[in-house]
């Protein structure tokens, strides 16, 4: 096996690899070690390495295969976006905030996924606090686009896009909030499935809004997302809000065969807005999904655009509650020398966070405050069970729904930084998905300008196998996903 | 024209769970500094809160205790404020829909007669760390340990006109919560803490006045001067025509005055939304029904059965019930000496009083509620006077043995032997010629105070052994034979 067709192999490939011991996972681990190396430099998607316990973990991976207690995660190495807490290793979210935090303790996505021995291979980029689209928001610095390096890989889970994107890791952990996972893995041309929300326990994951924020795998293929939704899932005692249902070998039960699968196409997400490129590339793959033998079915989602409105209005009022135990007093950012408390609140504050978490607490506490919390906040909860109800309805009549994930394709650094309006307009595909609970996914569906573009799927609650089925069914038809960025441009 | 006071109180009570509200760490009172808080209570990134099913349980056997509505959904809402202590910057509680609802608590007040009190709510939340202004110099400590100890949070109409009726009430609640075993109720630990909200307004007006709250008062009798000292400093600057600032005082009680904290004017906006850590909590009839069949008999029907079965007063009845202790002490000492009315007279003399002068409860009472009825079987069958009685009780008090033991041991057997009485009434008429003369020669009014003397003489000889009936009987037949 050479060593370039392990760095775009798929899980399945590689656990398959492992299994007939064509490669170890030390092998693994070296080998996208190097590839860290010589293309991270570029691309900047790491914050903190653990090349070190990342061999101790592939060589105790190995002995597991050998005694014949491997899972097919066992051995394959993975990045977690730095927003999940990782017992012992510095966890940032990518803020100046905790540059200095190194949690005693670690997410329970982190702990399923070390206990089915996948090794860390360190914690990638993101936008601040998961606030932001194209990942320029971090304290360490952009993240670029493997595909072009002038352009954003999307945000917030941007580093862990473009880390699979590049080939540094076969997957990555991410958080969608509002498309945090969607949007960069349209943008980067990965899959990127964000769960029902009470799927994935959210237990040592760095909250940005509470009754939004959901983990979920970013990966090369629906198959592994299925293998590592699998691993991810499941109740937690320690996370309220996460649901008490059956949690399926999604790999198992993949189906490619969708004959008679009814796919809502709603008629909001084609509008204007969407530019002539995208809205072809789009059409054209869910023919390829009609030529499978689905059968499309126009609906409407008549409040889409107020999705927008009403996440603005309630994710930043669940952050700003969430971010106020960054305060200098227990952990975190401390500004030095401060005079009194309301010293110590405001420099440390000001400080640790950048500009776009300040401004969306700032949003957030306007939207609760005495006087304005009927119009905005309560409005916006109105709103969104009026969202969700869409959704409902729709599904009442089709069996998934699909669309673009995003706007655009990747677009260059800088270009939306200035604007947040036009930043946050990224989202409107994806952030009414958030705000209903369901369960979407972006799979790659075609290149404008040499630029990838992802196909959203979006599913009824606790329904990611029937997205998995056609994101898988579509895969199989096409090889959008198999496409590999030049990463001898990339260094050039 | 004299002035009324309205009042209504908000009381912060620690409910007695093994753990936190929202975590598992340990909920109790004296640990050093922050060992008995958990990365969920430090408000660590990315810890979540899980509801500690027991706090639930109690803030409902509450809601019945008071007769309140129970909501059955209720929900967790974030308050938030910054403050060193509160580690999160927010505080869950419960805002729009509280757990508990309306009730009315009938409160007894120290003439026997109950007072209504109307409950406005109660809802759970969780209670704040502790700062710590002397342990460093120019610094101030964070101690988090009673970060996260759950708190039930209770709130009156303003239905209070006295000190006396909000002490009244306050007692009653201790009451309520010990004898529910909900929170053990120590008010110098902090585990109920009291707010006063008070006004002023002319006597027969209706109209509510500008009131000032007093924070945290930690006893019985501070609620009580707390009260007395706001009123007349409100009456005194309403007297001079001035106004009441709406403001949070605090009631130092060292200087007998209450001081301005913070003005509402800068208060804090708490931006109260609904905590999305946390699922709503929704309960079933079902739930409350199993509840309520396993409520303990509470102080106000308890009151009520000890009047009508065991004919004791208002007052008395009342006394005994305040507690569930002393309560369960009174009927087990009934049970044994079949006296209810004698064994209460004990329980709130001379039993009360050995407490107070040893300063123990009731709960390590060195006398068994056995012994003592042995002792009330004895004044019960005039084999002891009420003066020899307490030489007895003396003697359990320091263990000396059953009331039978002590009175063989003493000697302190009452004389009820009537020829040995009347050998003795024989000895002090001859004895005294000129008293007899003077007490034959009065009328009836004056014979009744002469006869002392002659009740003391034989006391004296007797060494008060001397059945008192029986003597004065005997006395009587003598003095007026001839």
């Amino acid at each position: 096996m050479s060593d370039a067709s392990l760095s775009f192999a798929s899980i399945a490939e590689l656990s398959a690899m492992l299994e007939t011991g064509e490669v170890s996972s030390v092998e693994l681990t070296r080998h996208f070690c190097n590839r860290i190396d010589q293309y991270d430099g570029c691309i900047n998607s790491f914050i903190t390495r653990c090349e070190e316990q990342a061999l101790a973990s592939a060589l105790a991976a190995d002995q597991r295969r050998s005694s014949g207690d491997a899972t097919p995660l066992t051995g394959i190495p993975i990045a977690h976006k730095d927003i999940f807490c990782t017992q012992g290793i510095k966890t940032s979210c990518a803020s100046r905030m905790l540059d200095n935090f190194v949690p005693p303790y670690s997410a329970t996505v982190v702990s399923k996924l070390d206990a089915v021995g996948t090794v860390t291979l360190g914690k990638v980029n993101m936008d601040e606090f998961a606030m932001g689209s194209s990942n320029e928001t971090s304290f360490y610095g952009p993240v670029a686009n493997p595909w072009d390096r002038t352009r954003v890989p999307g945000g917030s889970s941007g580093g862990s896009a473009a880390a699979v994107a590049a080939g540094l890791v076969p997957f990555a952990t991410g958080t969608d909030t509002g498309g945090s996972i969607r949007q960069p893995a349209s943008l980067c041309g990965i899959t990127g499935l964000k769960p029902t929300y009470g799927r994935v326990s959210r237990l040592g994951i760095i909250a940005f809004a509470s009754s939004l924020d959901q983990a979920g795998p970013m990966t090369r293929t629906a198959e592994d997302a299925a293998i590592v939704l699998s691993a991810m899932s499941g109740i937690d005692p320690g996370d309220s809000t996460s649901a008490d249902v059956p949690v399926p070998d999604f790999r198992a039960l993949l189906n490619a065969d969708i004959r008679g699968l009814r796919i809502g196409v709603p008629q909001e997400y084609f509008n204007a807005d969407l530019s002539v490129e995208v809205g072809d590339t789009i059409h054209a793959a869910l023919a390829e999904l009609e030529a499978a033998g689905a059968q499309l079915v126009d609906i409407s989602l008549p409040h889409t655009h107020e999705g927008i409105a009403t996440y603005y209005v309630i994710a930043p009022a669940e952050a700003s509650a969430n971010l106020s135990r960054y305060d200098g007093v227990r952990f975190g950012h401390r500004c030095d020398n401060p005079i009194d408390l309301n010293d110590l609140y405001e420099r440390s504050r000001s400080e640790g966070f950048g500009d776009e978490v300040q401004r969306r607490i700032l949003v957030g506490t306007y939207a609760l405050s005495a006087g304005f919390y009927d119009a905005y906040f309560k409005k916006a909860q109105q709103v969104r069970r009026i969202i969700a109800n869409d959704f409902k309805q729709a599904f009442e009549q089709v069996d998934i729904i699909a669309g673009p994930a995003a706007p655009g394709v990747a677009f260059k650094h800088g270009d939306k930084a200035a604007d947040p309006l036009t930043m946050y307009m990224e989202d409107v595909y994806t952030l009414s998905v958030n705000l209903a609970g369901l369960p979407g996914m972006s799979i790659p569906a075609g290149f404008i300008n040499g630029l990838p573009l992802g196909l959203q799927l979006i599913g009824k609650a606790f329904d990611e196998q029937t997205l998995l089925n056609t994101g898988h069914c579509f895969q199989q038809r096409t090889t959008w996903h198999r496409s590999q960025p030049d990463m001898t441009r990339l260094t050039a | 024209m004299s002035w009324e006071m309205v009042m209504g109180l908000e009381v912060h009570l620690q409910l007695a769970t093994a753990s936190k509200i929202f975590s598992g760490a340990a909920n109790r009172f004296g640990a050093e500094p922050n060992v008995q808080a958990c990365a969920v209570d430090l408000g660590m990134p990315g810890m979540l809160p899980v509801l500690n099913e027991q706090a639930v349980a109690y803030a409902v056997m509450f809601g019945l205790g008071v007769g309140a509505e129970i909501g059955y959904q209720s929900v967790f809402d974030r308050k938030n404020y910054f403050y060193p202590d509160l580690p999160k910057g927010y505080q869950v509680s419960q805002f729009f829909q509280p757990i508990v609802g309306q009730g009315v608590f009938d409160i007894p007040m120290p003439d026997g007669s109950l007072y209504p009190v109307r409950i406005t709510r109660a809802h759970l939340e969780e209670d704040a760390g502790k700062s710590v202004h002397d342990a460093f110099a120019g610094q101030t400590g964070i101690d988090l340990n009673r970060a996260g100890t759950p708190l039930l949070e209770i709130v009156t109409e303003p239905d209070f006109r006295t000190a006396e009726q909000a002490v009244a009430y306050l007692k009653a609640l201790h009451s309520l919560v010990t004898y529910l075993g909900i929170s053990d109720g120590n008010m110098a630990e902090g585990s109920m803490r009291c707010d006063i909200n008070i006004s002023l307004r002319r006597t027969g007006s209706s109209e509510l006045g500008t009131r000032t709250e007093i924070k945290n008062v930690n006893s019985f009798r501070f609620v009580e001067r707390a009260i007395i000292v706001e009123a007349a400093r409100q009456a005194e600057i309403l007297e001079d025509g001035g106004t009441i600032v709406q403001e949070t005082r605090l009631y130092d009680a060292d200087n007998n005055e209450t001081r301005s904290m913070r003005s509402k004017e800068v208060a804090n906006d708490y931006r109260y939304f609904p905590e999305p850590d946390l699922l709503p909590i929704v309960i079933d009839q079902d739930y409350v029904d199993a509840i309520r069949a396993a409520l303990p008999e509470l102080p106000g029907a308890k009151r009520a059965r000890f009047v009508s079965d065991y004919g004791l007063s208002d007052y008395d009845a009342a006394l005994l019930v305040s507690s569930r202790a002393l309560a369960d002490y009174f009927e087990s000492a009934t049970k044994a000496s079949s006296e209810p009315k004698l064994t209460a007279n004990w329980i709130l003399g001379d039993l009360s009083a050995a407490l107070n002068r040893d300063d123990i409860t009731i709960d390590s009472c060195p006398l068994s509620p056995q012994a003592l009825a042995g002792l009330i079987e004895r004044v019960a069958d005039n084999t002891l006077s009420s003066k020899l009685a307490k030489q007895v009780f003396e003697g359990l008090w320091q263990g000396e043995g059953s009331a039978d033991d002590i009175i063989e041991a003493r000697g302190l057997k009452q004389v009820s032997d009537s020829g040995a009485l009347e050998a003795m009434v024989d000895d002090v008429i001859t004895a005294n010629p000129a008293q007899v003369e003077q007490y034959r020669a009065a009328d009836d009014a004056k014979r009744k105070k002469l006869i002392g003397f002659f009740v003391g003489q034989i006391m004296k000889a007797s060494k008060g052994q001397a059945n008192p009936q029986l003597l004065n009987t005997l006395l009587l037949k003598k003095l007026s034979d001839n």
